[in-house]
């Protein structure tokens, strides 16, 4: 049993405490979690608001979507309230990361506000460059233009892509054995065994990703780069040579025409009005619309919307591509795509 | 419980001393051959000389828990007959990697003792323990009446001591190959059965990554007419599936392979017909890749279903809410938390029979990613499978309130265990600890025998264990905990403890010290990141002669600190077999 470098083991120590899943707060107020280095114990309420809306990168999916470079896409997150368990007394380990209450907290406001928005889900063709593809997350809310449920900014802590911080485990771990209160490790920082699964099941669900990895890049010998393409509730896969496009509106629509069958299918599926002869436009449009969103799986295996990095890096870490539904990918926390990065308050 | 029946035969007047006094060892023997449950024969071991001496000439198996709770000599000195051995070794923290590597655990002195003692040895169940290939060829040539294989949680070999076993095991009945740290270099191990042998019952090798040939498989599966259970691995495509279906229709246990086909596949009734074909499965597990177009050929065999594991297949809810409607008579299921919540309901109304739900995480490390179950799917389930009474869930989030009602549909849970994965975290609706949820669970489920807790938990938390959880045997804390209370409680409180595992948890000196005598009745007590110190463990390790205190050190910690602690009972004395890094005090 090797312990490989995929294993990474993160323990959310890092923010914020827990976020009360407000179900009834469909209202998400852009405020912030992100106390981070220090103890989110107390100052959270203070720390909330505007402090952090800090641009942090390369979060999956954190990357602005959109076929037209228009606006877009909100900003799901949540509001993060503070009044949380630190209170008394945090063990050190209390509440260490909200985040994924706060995360899964939204999920079930996420439809909500996705009504609201206007999105944009679609391929995007946006050519920002971001400067690092780690898994930062970017939150942010661009204010203007957007409905006032899609204005949260949250954010998850900051992780330097690679090498993985082993040595923050050690760093913590002495921390853990001080029995002081509330000393929460700030960064994520990876915990050795935690979440109890046996090496053999992480092994074998990190290997399926590089499996898939490795036969993509099998056949690129030849100057071919081919990926597998699926499509949410297609039957099959398909494979396409990414190095014959030269830019990702050529991508698209070999996509499109590629699974243009089973669009049609799900259109009727989910109850749009079937017209016969789908044409051209209508179905650049469904593609276009809120149906579904092009995404793919790096070198690293996070799921990345497609469009945000220049084509050719695309093309250089893109291991496989999925078309999802947009409500999938929302699911799947890009709401964290954007469309316009913004700066620091 | 054993002192009971020790006494109650104890008891007999002067006229039935007389009978047994005269009563043929052999009838007794042969009385006694009839036990199986190893602590019925325990108890009876202890009533007298003759029922001791009767029990251990008539007992065949044999389950060691802790390998080195004692040693080969003692074991078969005092059994002389055992054909069946199960061993378990390593603490169960090293399947997370917990356990330095080299730790011990190694089988091959046991098989030298077992070559020289049973010969005619036909069972060999083995968890957490170090296998080589070397051992395994031994395993293969020194014993001719060799049946049965399992391994489990095992690493240290590699498909070359398969292909050892698969040469020269000619009595094979079963060859179950489970998640293992094994080094999966060839297929070739499955052409090395021999076109003679036909007794194969299981093969399980679903675990494996390489490709077989095929056609050996296939020739294999066709003459061992006995087959029962077969799980193959992803490299079988559907297609060879089938064909392989065909000539085993006695299957009753399935693993199927990649249960994914390109658009050149036969068509989609062939392999529905190759499933109905056999009739007799109840258990089914696999489906690596599977593609939602193929599931309804499973649709049929769903009917007469018990055990379902799709614990390696990313379904998501609406495909497996659809599969799950066919499997009314389901008792056990195993899957990935891509179903979701909506996923969960479906199985609270289509499964009002199920009695064991696990759910794993399929990112467990991403914690950006929305995704998995909530506390919803979990209250779904208990409303409509009252039945259930062993449950592995693992979630991001979880109330107060959702345990209370999960234990008041289901009170029979005899194994909890909620793993919340973000440690420390709290009730995410009311930001309380999670004490009272699992309070609720011990004080509902009398029958409660293992319980691993998560969460942000207070020291009540293990009042309420201390004080409720009567029949607790195995105790999983993790990141829990105030002052060494917490741990105290547990140790005085819970008389059928067996198990207990710690791990970065406020428990320090006084907590360990509190439990001296405790430790000779439990199998082992783990403790790592804790505030446990070396003095503390020498203190203990003195005191208690019949305890072995190991402590593994991390490099560059705090030389007072004793970063990892396992402590267990033996009567073999410490072990000689310990890397530098683990310290027997």
């Amino acid at each position: 049993m090797s312990t490989t470098p995929l294993e990474h083991d993160y323990i959310g120590l890092s923010e914020s405490s827990s976020v009360p899943r407000s179900s009834d707060k469909l209202s998400y107020s852009s405020s912030s979690s992100s106390c981070t280095e220090e103890n989110y114990t107390s100052s959270n309420k203070a720390c909330l608001n505007f402090k952090e809306t800090e641009l942090r990168l390369g979060l999956p999916g954190s990357q602005s979507p959109g076929r037209k470079p228009s606006h877009g896409l909100s900003l799901f997150g949540k509001d993060i309230e503070n009044n949380n368990s630190n209170s008394n007394n945090t063990n050190g380990y209390a509440a260490p990361s909200p985040l994924k209450s706060l995360v899964s907290g939204a999920k079930r406001g996420f439809s909500d506000a996705l009504d609201g928005a206007s999105r944009n889900w679609g391929l995007s063709i946006n050519g920002k460059p971001d400067a690092e593809l780690g898994k930062g997350a970017v939150l942010y809310s661009p204010r203007g233009g957007l409905d006032d449920k899609c204005k949260i900014v949250k954010e998850v802590d900051v992780l330097p892509l690679s090498p993985k911080p082993v040595q923050e485990k050690k760093n913590q771990v002495p921390a853990l054995n001080e029995n002081e209160p509330t000393s929460a490790p700030a960064a994520k920082a990876q915990v050795v065994g935690w979440p109890p699964i046996r090496s053999f099941r992480k092994n074998t669900m990190a290997s399926n990703l590089v499996k898939n990895n490795d036969a993509a890049e099998g056949k690129s010998g030849s100057g071919c780069l081919y990926v597998k393409v699926s499509m949410d509730g297609a039957p099959y896969l398909r494979k396409v040579d990414l190095k014959i496009y030269s830019n990702y509106m050529e991508l698209s629509s070999a996509l499109e025409k590629m699974f243009s069958c089973f669009t049609i299918g799900q259109c009727d599926s989910h109850g749009l009005p079937g017209q016969d002869g789908l044409s051209e436009s209508r179905l650049m449009d469904l593609l276009h619309g809120s149906e579904y969103v092009l995404t793919y799986e790096d070198r690293d295996g996070d799921w990345m919307l497609v469009g945000d990095v220049p084509w050719d890096m695309f093309t250089e870490t893109c291991r496989r591509l999925r078309i999802m539904k947009g409500s999938e990918a929302i699911g799947l926390g890009m709401y964290h795509s954007l469309m316009y990065k913004v700066t620091y308050l | 419980m054993e002192s009971e029946s020790k006494r109650k035969k104890e008891s007999p007047n002067t006229a039935e001393l007389a009978v047994t006094a005269s009563f043929p060892d052999e009838v007794l023997e042969i009385v006694l051959s009839l036990l199986t449950s190893h602590r019925d024969r325990s108890s009876v071991s202890l009533v007298c000389k003759d029922w001791y001496h009767a029990e251990r000439w008539s007992r065949t198996q044999v389950f060691i828990g802790n390998c080195y709770s004692v040693s080969p000599e003692i074991l078969t000195r005092r059994f002389p007959n055992i054909r069946s051995v199960t061993l378990k070794g390593k603490p169960r923290f090293s399947d997370f990697n917990l356990v330095p590597p080299n730790w011990g655990a190694d089988i091959h002195a046991w098989l030298v003792a077992f070559a020289a003692k049973y010969p005619f040895l036909e069972e060999l169940r083995l968890k957490r323990m170090a296998v080589s290939d070397e051992s395994l060829e031994f395993l293969a040539s020194n014993f001719p009446n060799f049946k049965l294989l399992s391994l489990l949680s095992c690493d240290g070999f590699s498909t070359d001591g398969l292909a050892a076993i698969a040469t020269h095991c000619k009595n094979l009945t079963e060859l179950d190959i489970q998640e293992n740290g094994i080094e999966d270099s060839s297929g070739s191990w499955l052409s090395c059965f021999p076109e003679s042998f036909t007794s194969l019952e299981v093969l399980n090798f679903a675990n494996l990554t390489s490709e077989v040939n095929t056609d050996a498989l296939e020739r294999l599966v066709s003459r061992c007419k006995s087959l029962k259970v077969l799980k193959v691995n992803k490299s079988i495509s559907l297609e060879q599936l089938q064909r392989l279906l065909f000539r085993a229709p006695q299957l009753e246990e399935l693993g199927t392979g990649s249960f994914l086909q390109d658009l050149t596949a036969r068509p989609y009734a062939d392999l529905e017909s190759a499933f109905n074909n056999c009739k007799n499965i109840h258990t089914l597990s696999g489906l690596w890749e599977a593609v939602p177009l193929y599931l309804p050929a499973l649709y049929n065999s769903c009917a007469n279903l018990t055990f379902l594991n799709l614990s390696y297949t990313a379904l998501q809810s609406g495909e497996f809410a659809k599969l799950v409607v066919h499997c009314p008579r389901l008792r056990r299921l195993w899957v990935l938390d891509t179903v979701e919540d909506k996923g969960l309901e479906a199985v609270g109304s289509n499964c009002p029979l199920l009695e064991e739900l696990r759910v794993f995480p399929a990112d467990p490390f991403d914690e950006e990613i929305i995704h998995g179950v909530t506390e919803e799917g979990f209250v779904a389930v208990s409303f409509g499978c009252r039945r259930l009474h062993y449950v592995l869930y693992f979630c991001w989030q979880m109330t107060n309130a959702a345990v209370a009602t999960i234990v008041q549909n289901c009170p029979n849970f005899t194994h909890f265990r909620l793993c919340i994965m973000t440690p420390g975290l709290p009730d995410y609706l009311t930001n309380e600890p999670m004490d009272e949820a699992f309070g609720a669970v011990v004080k509902t489920c009398s029958k409660l025998q293992r319980l691993s807790v998560s969460g942000l938990l207070t020291d009540l938390t293990f009042e309420y264990i201390g004080k409720y959880a009567k029949n607790l045997e195995t105790l999983s804390v993790a990141f829990a905990g105030r002052s060494d209370r917490g741990m105290q409680c547990v140790l005085e409180g819970c008389p059928k403890l067996r198990k207990l595992e710690i791990r970065d948890c406020p428990f320090g000196n006084e907590a360990l010290l509190s439990g001296l005598e405790k430790y000779e009745s439990m199998r082992s007590l783990w403790m790592s990141a804790c505030n446990v110190t070396m003095n503390a463990c020498r203190r203990l390790a003195k005191q208690m002669p019949r305890l072995n205190v190991e402590v593994m050190k991390e490099d560059g910690s705090d030389d007072s600190q004793a970063d990892k602690v396992y402590i267990y009972r033996t009567v073999a004395g410490p072990r000689r077999d310990a890397p530098p890094s683990v310290l027997t005090l």
